[in-house]
C-alpha cells in the first residue's frame, strides 16, 4: 500500500501530469465561479480532449477540474449572496454580510484557506480510508441514510432564528416543494398540475437562487449604494488566513464531517455545508454574530465542502456508484478512458487509485492558491455602485437558472421562488429552513420507503439508526437552547406589530400550500400519499402555530422590514423590482436571451442607473460578448425566444 | 446588384434566424465545416452519455467532410423530455441526430401519455446491444435451474429503479418463473441496487454486462453471489441465443426450460421478447428523422460501418460495449422496425400485468 502511495506521489509530480492538472484546475475555477455551471459544464469542455489521452494525465485533468468547483463558487456566494452551487449555500449566510460590512477580502481568503485545508485533510483521510472504507459504506443502509436526512432536517432547529414555528412551517414548505414530481415508490405524478416541467421536480439551483439571489439583488437595488457599506477593504486577505489558523480544530472537524458525509452515496454534498454550519454554531460560545458576519460561519462550510469531494470519491472508486453530481461526471470520464471503477480497480490498480487521491490534494492546493491571488482584486467589485452590477447579476442569475433544464419554465420557477424568498425575507422567515426541507425531501421519502420495504419496522432498532437518532436529539436540544440568537433575516422593527394583518396573510399562503398538498395526496395510492400527507400536516401545523403567535402578538414571530414605511403610508418598491424580473423573463420568452439582454441592459443602466449613454452601451456590449462567449465555448444553450421559434 | 441585395438579405435573415446552420447551400454528403448536434436525452456521465461521447469523435472522423459532432445533453422525464424535443425540432438535414436507450423505447411501447415521439418517424443507423445477468445471494442455496423449488419457496427482495425501466423484462422473467419476488422500487441507479444486494438488503439482483464484469464477478469469485442466468440475446427473428459475454451461463429461456420442463410460450413470452429486443438487443441507438435524404443516411451508415470495422474497435470499446456485434444501417433499422411494431395484444398484456402486479397505470 505504501509503495503504491509513494509511486503515485512520484507520478503526480511528473511534468505532464502536473501540467494537465493545472489546466483542469483552471477549467474548474472558470465553471465554478459562474453560478449554475459546475462539473457538468466543465466536463463538456474537457471531454473532447480526453479521447486518446494518456489515462494518468487525463485523470489528473478531470480531478483538477472536479476538485476546485466548490472553491470557485465561493466568489458569488460571498460577493453577491448568490449560492454558486449546492456546496456553498451556507457560506452565503455569513459570507455575504461580511462583504456588506466591507470585509469581502477577509471572508474570501478565509474561505479559500479553509477550502485548501479541508481539501487536503479530506485527501489524507481518503488515502487511509480507501483500503478499508468498504465495510463503512456498506454499513450505511437505507435506514441509516433515512436517519441522516432526519438529522439534516433537525438543523432547522438551529437555523430558524427567533421563531421555531416559522422554521418548521418554512421547512415544511420546502418539503412540499420537494414532493413536486413523481413519487419514488410508485412513479405517480404529485402536485405537478399537469405541467410536464414539474414531473422532474424543480431543480435545486432554481430554488436556491430564487430564494437567495433575487431577494438580495432587490434589497441592494432598494438601498442604492455599493454592496459594501464602507469604503475600505477591511483588513484584507492576511486577516482571513489568520482567522483560519486561529480555528484549526473547527477546520479539522468540519473536514472530517465533510469527508464522511461525502462518502455516503445518496445523501450528496447538498447538505454537508448546512451540517457543518450548524455544527460551528452549536460548538461556539459566542453565537451572537452568526448570520450577521461571523467568520466561523464561512470557515465551517468551506472546510467541509472540499473535503466532501474527497469523501465522494470513496463510493465512486470502490463501488462504481457516484457519491455526488460531479462524481457522476467524473465516473463517466473514467469509463471513457477505459477504466471501470469498482472494487477491481482499487484492488488491482492501487497506484492509479493513489494517483487520483494525490491529484485531489494537489488540485485543492493549486486552486485555493489561485483564488487567494484573485480575491484581492475581485473583492473590489463590492465597492462599485450596485446599479452598475445589478444587470450583470440579473443576467447571470437568469443564465444559471436556464442551464438547469434548458426550459423557459426554469425562469418562471426562478421568479416564483424569488417572490417567495422576497416576502420571506421581508416578514422574517428563515429561508435556509425552506432550502433544507427541499433538498432533503426526496431522500427522506425514498430511504424511509426502502427501509420499511427491506426491514419492515425492525429498522428502528439497528444500532446505526439509534446512534444517529441520539445525535439528532442532542442537536435539536442544543439548537433550541442556543438557536434563538442566529438570524439570517435581520432584526425586528418594533413597528412590526402594526402590519400584523399582512404577516398573517403571508402565513395563510403557507397554510394554503399545506392544504393543497394534503388534498392532492388523498387521491394517490397508499405508498404515494404517505409522505405528502405527513409533510403537508407538518407544514400546516407550523403555519397554524405561526398564525397563533401572530394573533397573540408574540415578538418572536412578528417581523416586517417595511413596517415603518407602511405606517408612514409609503411603499418600499419591492413589487416594482419584482415586476422588473417578470419583465425580463417575459422579454426572454418572447425575443430570446441575447436580444432581451441587449434591450434590458441599456434601459436599466440609463433609466435606473443614470449612466451616460456611451458607458451603458460599452457595458451592454461586454456583457453580451461575455455570455455569448461562454455559451459557445461550452456548447451551452440560451433561450431562443417564441418569435424566432415560430418564424423557423 | 439585385443578386447582391438578395444575398445580403438572405445573409441578414440567416443571421436573424440565429445560428440556424445554412444547410440549403451545403452539398448533401459533405458535412465540411458543419456542426452535427447529437441530442442525448440523459445527463452527462451516464451510460448513454458515455456511449455517445465514445462514438462522437469517431463519427466526426468518418463522416464526409469531418463535421464537428457535438453532444447535447437534454435530461429529464427518464429521457422522454429530450426525445420529445428532438421529435418536435429536428430538421431533416442530417445535422441533428438522437441517441436513445431502453428507457426511451419502453414508454413508447407502453403508450405512456407523455411520449410525443414515434419511432416510425425515425430510422436507425447504429445500434449497440447489451446483455445482463441475474444473480442471487448464496444464502438461498440455489445454484441452478434444478433448485427451482427452493427458489420459489422464499420471498426474495429485489432492489429496482422502476417497474417500467430497464428491469421490466427481468421482472417479467421472474413472474414467468413464478418466483415470489418482492421488488423495492426507487433505486437511483442499477449501481444503487447492487449496493443494496451487497448490504444484504436484497437477495436477488440484475446488472448489465459492463457492471457485472467489473463489480459482480469479484463477488462471485469471493462466494458472495451466485449467477443464475444471463438474459441472452434475442435476435430479430425471435430466436434467443447465448450471450457472447457469458458463453457458460444459460440464457433465461434455457433456465426456464430446465426449471419447468417446457419451453416458454404465450403472451408473456411474446412480451418478454419484445421488451428484450427493444431494450437490450437495440439498447442504445443512433436515430435520424426518417425523411432525411437517402444519401445522408447512406453517409451515416458508411461512417458507422467504418467505425465498427476498424481493427482496433474491439480493443477501444473495451468492457463498455462488451463482446456484442454492433448493428449498422439497414440491419439496425430493420431490427428497430421489428422491435417497435408491437402487437396490440402484447401491449395490452404488458399494461394489464404492470397494473395488476405493481399498481402502475397509464
Amino acid at each position: 500500500m505504501l509503495d503504491a502511495a509513494l509511486l503515485a506521489l512520484g507520478q503526480v509530480f511528473t511534468g505532464a501530469h502536473l501540467g494537465f492538472l493545472v489546466i483542469g484546475v483552471f477549467v474548474g475555477l472558470a465553471v465554478g465561479i459562474m453560478p449554475g455551471l459546475g462539473g457538468i459544464a466543465g466536463m463538456s469542455i474537457l471531454l473532447p480532449f480526453l479521447y486518446g489521452m494518456d489515462p494518468t494525465s487525463a485523470l489528473g485533468m478531470l480531478i483538477g477540474m472536479v476538485a476546485v468547483i466548490p472553491t470557485g463558487d465561493t466568489f458569488t456566494s460571498v460577493m453577491m449572496g448568490i449560492p454558486g452551487s449546492s456546496a456553498s449555500q451556507a457560506t452565503v449566510l455569513d459570507g455575504f454580510p461580511l462583504a456588506k460590512r466591507g470585509e469581502a477580502a477577509r471572508a474570501l481568503s478565509a474561505a479559500f484557506a479553509s477550502s485548501l485545508f479541508g481539501g487536503v485533510i479530506g485527501a489524507l483521510v481518503l488515502s487511509v480510508a480507501i483500503v478499508m472504507a468498504r465495510p463503512l459504506v456498506l454499513s450505511f443502509s437505507s435506514a441509516e441514510l433515512f436517519m441522516l436526512t432526519l438529522f439534516g432536517l433537525s438543523m432547522v432547529a438551529v437555523l430558524s432564528g427567533r421563531s421555531l414555528a416559522k422554521g418548521i412551517a418554512a421547512a415544511g414548505l420546502g418539503l412540499i416543494v420537494g414532493v413536486i414530481g413523481t413519487a419514488p415508490a410508485t412513479g405517480e405524478p404529485r402536485l405537478t398540475l399537469g405541467i410536464d416541467y414539474l414531473y422532474d421536480g424543480i431543480p435545486l439551483v432554481v430554488v436556491a437562487m430564487g430564494l437567495f439571489a433575487i431577494p438580495e439583488i432587490i434589497d441592494l437595488l432598494k438601498r442604492g449604494n455599493a454592496i459594501s457599506e464602507t469604503t475600505g477593504l477591511g483588513g484584507g486577505w492576511g486577516r482571513g488566513l489568520r482567522d483560519v489558523l486561529r480555528h484549526p480544530w473547527l477546520v479539522t472537524r468540519c473536514a472530517g464531517l465533510g469527508c464522511v458525509i461525502g462518502a455516503l452515496p445518496g445523501l450528496g454534498g447538498a447538505v454537508v455545508d448546512w451540517i457543518a454550519y450548524s455544527h460551528a454554531v452549536q460548538t461556539s460560545r459566542d453565537k451572537s454574530q452568526y448570520g450577521k458576519g461571523d467568520i466561523r460561519g464561512v470557515i465551517a462550510p468551506e472546510s467541509a465542502n472540499n473535503a466532501c469531494q474527497g469523501g465522494a470519491l470513496v463510493p465512486t472508486l470502490l463501488f462504481g456508484v457516484p457519491g455526488s453530481g460531479s462524481m457522476a461526471v467524473f465516473l463517466g470520464g473514467m469509463v471513457l478512458l477505459g477504466i471501470q471503477p469498482g472494487i477491481t480497480l482499487v484492488q488491482t490498480r492501487l497506484d492509479l487509485t493513489y494517483t487520483i487521491i494525490w491529484s485531489l490534494a494537489l488540485a485543492n492546493i493549486v486552486g485555493a492558491g489561485l483564488c487567494v491571488l484573485l480575491a484581492r482584486y475581485v473583492a473590489r467589485l463590492t465597492q462599485i455602485r450596485f446599479v452598475y452590477l445589478a444587470p450583470f447579476m440579473i443576467m447571470i442569475t437568469m443564465f444559471a437558472a436556464f442551464q438547469a433544464t434548458r426550459s423557459i419554465a426554469d425562469l418562471v420557477a426562478l421568479v416564483v421562488m424569488g417572490a417567495v424568498g422576497l416576502y420571506m425575507r421581508r416578514f422574517g422567515w428563515p429561508r435556509p429552513a425552506l432550502l433544507i426541507g427541499f433538498v432533503l425531501a426526496p431522500g427522506a421519502e425514498g430511504y424511509l420507503y426502502q427501509a420499511v420495504q427491506f426491514y419492515d419496522w425492525d429498522w428502528i432498532w439497528r444500532p446505526g439508526v439509534l446512534i444517529i437518532a441520539a445525535i439528532t436529539v442532542a442537536s435539536v436540544v442544543l439548537g433550541l437552547r442556543y438557536g434563538a440568537d442566529i438570524s439570517s433575516e435581520g432584526e425586528t422593527d418594533p413597528a412590526a406589530a402594526a402590519t400584523r394583518p399582512r404577516q398573517m396573510a403571508f402565513t395563510a399562503l403557507f397554510l394554503g400550500a399545506a392544504l393543497a398538498c394534503v388534498v392532492s395526496a388523498l387521491g394517490l395510492s397508499f405508498l404515494g400519499q404517505v409522505f405528502p400527507l405527513t409533510v403537508g400536516l407538518l407544514a400546516g401545523g407550523g403555519a397554524v402555530w405561526v398564525l397563533a403567535h401572530l394573533a397573540l402578538g408574540r415578538a418572536s414571530a412578528l417581523h416586517d422590514d417595511d413596517a415603518a414605511l407602511a405606517i408612514a403610508g409609503r411603499w418600499s418598491g419591492r413589487e416594482l423590482y419584482l415586476a422588473l424580473f417578470v419583465g425580463v423573463v417575459a422579454a426572454i420568452w418572447l425575443i430570446g436571451f441575447l436580444p432581451a439582454m441587449a434591450l434590458f441592459f441599456p434601459l436599466f443602466l440609463i433609466l435606473i442607473g443614470k449612466a451616460p449613454v456611451i458607458r451603458a452601451l460599452i457595458l451592454t456590449a461586454s456583457a453580451l460578448a461575455f455570455i455569448y462567449g461562454i455559451t459557445t465555448a461550452m456548447s451551452l444553450r440560451l433561450p431562443e425566444g417564441l418569435i424566432l421559434a415560430t418564424l423557423t | 446588384m439585385t443578386n447582391l441585395k438578395s444575398l445580403t438579405l438572405r445573409g441578414l435573415l440567416a443571421s436573424a434566424i440565429a445560428l440556424a446552420p445554412l444547410t440549403t447551400t451545403a452539398i448533401a454528403q459533405d458535412f465540411a465545416g458543419e456542426n452535427i448536434e447529437w441530442t442525448i436525452p440523459f445527463g452527462v456521465g451516464g451510460g448513454t452519455d458515455v456511449w455517445a461521447r465514445f462514438f462522437a469523435p469517431q463519427f466526426s472522423e468518418h463522416l464526409p467532410g469531418n463535421p464537428n459532432v457535438v453532444v447535447l445533453n437534454v435530461p429529464g422525464g427518464g429521457s422522454i423530455t429530450g426525445a420529445n424535443q428532438f421529435a418536435m425540432r429536428a430538421e431533416s438535414d442530417g445535422l441533428e441526430i438522437l441517441g436513445t436507450s431502453a428507457s426511451t423505447q419502453f414508454p413508447a411501447i407502453l403508450g405512456d401519455p407523455r411520449v410525443r415521439y414515434d419511432y416510425a418517424d425515425w430510422t436507425a443507423v447504429l445500434a449497440s446491444p447489451v446483455g445482463g445477468v441475474v444473480y442471487i445471494a448464496p444464502s438461498y442455496g440455489v445454484s441452478g435451474p434444478a433448485d427451482i423449488e427452493a427458489l420459489r419457496g422464499a420471498e426474495i427482495r429485489f432492489a429496482a429503479q422502476s417497474a417500467t425501466g430497464l428491469e421490466m423484462p427481468v421482472l417479467l422473467a421472474f413472474a414467468m418463473l413464478d418466483l415470489n419476488i418482492r421488488p423495492v422500487f426507487g433505486m437511483e441507479s442499477r449501481g444503487a441496487g447492487r449496493l443494496a444486494f451487497e448490504r444484504g438488503e436484497s437477495g436477488i439482483d440484475f446488472q448489465t454486462t459492463p457492471a457485472y464484469l467489473s463489480s459482480v464477478v469479484p463477488l462471485v469469485e469471493a462466494g458472495n453471489a451466485v449467477p443464475l442466468f444471463a438474459l441472452g440475446v434475442v435476435n430479430a427473428d425471435g430466436s434467443v441465443s447465448r450471450d457472447p459475454s457469458f458463453p457458460d451461463l444459460p440464457t433465461f429461456v434455457e433456465f426456464f426450460e430446465q426449471a419447468t420442463g417446457a419451453a416458454p410460450e404465450g403472451e408473456a413470452f411474446d412480451a418478454w421478447r419484445s421488451l428484450m429486443l427493444a431494450g437490450f438487443s437495440l439498447q442504445k441507438m443512433v436515430v435520424l428523422p426518417r425523411d432525411v435524404p437517402a444519401e445522408i443516411i447512406a453517409a451515416y451508415t458508411a461512417a458507422a460501418q467504418a467505425i465498427v470495422d476498424a481493427p482496433d474497435f474491439r480493443e477501444r470499446a473495451g468492457e463498455e460495449l462488451g463482446a456484442y456485434t454492433q448493428l449498422v444501417g439497414a440491419e439496425a433499422d430493420a431490427a428497430l422496425t421489428e422491435a417497435l411494431q408491437i402487437d396490440p395484444a402484447v401491449r395490452d398484456y404488458l399494461v394489464t400485468w404492470l397494473r395488476d402486479a405493481f399498481n402502475v397505470s397509464f
